[in-house]
């Protein structure tokens, strides 16, 4: 389905994206666009006019102090919440009005900061029906999820990507922390999304286990087009093609890591950071 | 195939039980069993509901009410085709479950709860105004439903229908639970918002699963009727809802076997308890306090702890079949 709406590579770009020249004669389009995009609750202005290019292929990250509002962004991005002003453009379409199971099904998947995984459920049979989900509708009465061959496969896959093939049978509360994480990644994953949002993947996460999601994503890159929310600095800087610096629901600057590096005002904000100052 | 483990044995073979009991016992045991698995087929419907959806419905005897009434007023009208009767209980069922559902799935948790007992008060207050058709004394049927050449006018032969009736239910059941619908369902009972991420619009299963399960237990209304020869507005009271959730959690929400378990459980007591003693009721509320502390899992879960016991081969499988 997502498939379907995909500009042809290298083709002429819809009208109304953003193109930029690659060094390798590639067309860079803009895969999701804001304009203005404000949210208030009451006279608290959490998102403020946030106009944010994603191009298609990037990993972009999105940093900020505690209540910058990066979570809140992320959730107008993915449909959970409806802006208050502004617009969405994702592959060219106009997604300010629609909810998050349609932009699901356009390519446009989640993963959340506080893990929300089907606990009842298999590891497979929870990346069975996020790949399920994302394909085709559920009005399936008889034959069984997991004899959907073409969602187990997605399901499958994803498993293995994310590390948890040997876990496919166990039943996801039975997993460990880090395992839960690894397994709500795994379900964005089987989805087969054009564009990944990802809310603080390594949060609370051991030292190693962090380690581990930093080659995952290290792997996901350039495959899936990637909006990285997280804390953690040095993932940040590491994976990052371009990071997007938020204070107070404004959008401050976006530049390359390097840029972003040396910028005195992301400095300021982060005064007492080192691993900023280094 | 795997070996059958006590939770699924146990169950089958009180259906087997179930299924030579008509021809071993008296016509008294029959009628009592023969409202055993009506009972069975509308807790079966509500657990659709209730125990695969999340959705608490305190409004499930209207659905009943109506398959009763479906069959009360065409044979009131000297109508005893039971096609006929048949398709008018789908049609009130699912157009009643339908624009219902559509209203109470704007709600959640106690409003929901609410919300589907207005409802439900509705009808039976609507039932009970109908003067010409019986009013609060109810409308006998003179005619039992005709199928064919099949009449559904002995406690046999309504016992026939309803155990084939339930046997379907739960086969489809089994099937259900693990299929991408019920997959869905479930999945929104443990997650809503998960479920919406994931590119599934959750409310349309949501009441696709509440018409379904309408429309089912009118199929129960309707052989009751049948069993009774008669149609009562006191089948829709919410006493009848609230005894089908019982029934339900009983049982075991969610569970293949525990709407059958449940609705055994319940009316067996019921029917001892009676036997003993006129202050039945104050014995059945301990018993009913005493299944709320057991959880979620009922009888069923019961029998689930019992596979846990048995030293079976413990094959990886085994985590599929829990699920």
């Amino acid at each position: 389905m997502s498939a379907g709406a995909r500009p042809p590579e290298g083709g002429a770009p819809s009208p109304g994206e953003v193109v930029a020249q690659r060094p390798e004669g590639r067309t860079m389009n803009t895969l999701l666009h804001t304009e203005g995009l404000t949210k208030r609750y009451g006279a608290l202005v959490v998102t403020d006019a946030v106009s944010l290019d994603i191009r298609e292929g990037e990993l972009h990250a999105i940093i900020g102090p505690n209540g910058a509002g990066k979570t809140t962004l992320i959730n107008q991005l993915s449909g959970e919440l409806a802006a208050d002003a502004g617009r969405v453009r994702f592959a060219g379409e106009d997604l300010s009005a629609t909810g998050i199971a349609a932009r699901a099904r356009r390519g446009l998947l989640r993963s959340y900061q506080i893990t929300s995984v089907f606990d009842e459920f298999t590891v497979r049979e929870n990346a069975a029906l996020a790949a399920r989900g994302a394909r085709r509708h559920a009005f399936a009465f008889w034959r069984g999820l997991l004899q959907d061959a073409a969602a187990v496969a997605a399901a499958d896959a994803a498993i293995a990507a994310t590390g948890l093939a040997a876990r496919a049978q166990v039943i996801a509360a039975d997993l460990g922390y880090g395992e839960r994480r690894q397994l709500e990644l795994a379900m964005a994953l089987a989805a087969g999304p054009r564009f990944l949002l990802l809310d603080e993947p390594m949060a609370g996460m051991s030292a190693q286990e962090s380690a581990a999601v930093v080659e995952l994503l290290r792997g996901l890159k350039r495959k899936y087009t990637l909006l990285l929310v997280e804390h953690d600095m040095d993932a940040v800087f590491a994976l990052a093609d371009r990071i997007s610096v938020l204070v107070y629901g404004r959008l401050l600057v976006t530049g390359t890591p390097d840029e972003i590096r040396n910028d005195p005002e992301v400095r300021a904000i982060y005064l007492g950071d080192e691993e900023l100052h280094q | 195939m795997t070996t059958i483990r006590p939770s699924t044995l146990i169950p089958l073979l009180l259906l087997a039980a179930l299924a030579v009991l008509p021809f071993a016992a008296e016509s008294y045991y029959t009628a009592f069993f023969a409202r055993v698995l009506i009972y069975a087929v509308a807790a079966s419907a509500l657990n659709l509901a209730l125990g695969m959806g999340g959705m608490v419905s305190l409004g499930h005897a209207l659905f009943l009410g109506l398959g009763m009434y479906s069959v009360a007023l065409p044979a009131h009208f000297g109508i005893d085709d039971g096609w006929l009767q048949l398709a008018l209980c789908v049609a009130a069922c699912g157009l009643v479950g339908l624009v219902t559902g559509a209203i109470s799935l704007r709600t959640s948790g106690i409003a929901f709860i609410m919300i589907t007992l207005a409802f439900a008060q509705m009808g039976y207050f609507l039932v009970v105004s109908l003067k010409q058709f019986g009013g609060d004394d109810g409308l006998p049927i003179a005619g039992a439903s005709r199928f064919f050449g099949l009449e559904l006018a002995s406690a046999e032969a309504v016992y026939g229908a309803a155990f084939c009736l339930l046997l379907a239910l739960t086969a489809w059941v089994a099937r259900l639970r693990v299929s991408p619908f019920g997959m869905t369902l479930r999945a929104g009972r443990q997650n809503a918002r998960r479920v919406a991420s994931v590119g599934l619009a959750l409310p349309r299963y949501q009441l696709a699963a509440y018409v379904l399960s309408a429309v089912l237990c009118g199929l129960a209304g309707m052989l009751l009727a049948n069993l009774n020869a008669y149609a009562s507005p006191s089948s829709m009271s919410w006493m009848v809802s609230g005894e089908l959730i019982v029934m339900v959690v009983l049982g075991g929400m969610g569970s293949v076997f525990g709407p059958l378990l449940g609705a055994l459980a319940f009316l067996g007591i019921e029917e001892l308890l009676k036997g003993l003693t006129e202050h039945w009721m104050a014995i059945f509320g301990l018993l009913i306090l005493a299944v709320a502390l057991l959880g979620k899992s009922g009888i069923a879960g019961l029998l689930a702890r019992l596979d846990a016991r048995v030293p079976a081969r413990r094959s990886p499988r085994l985590a599929e079949g829990r699920a």
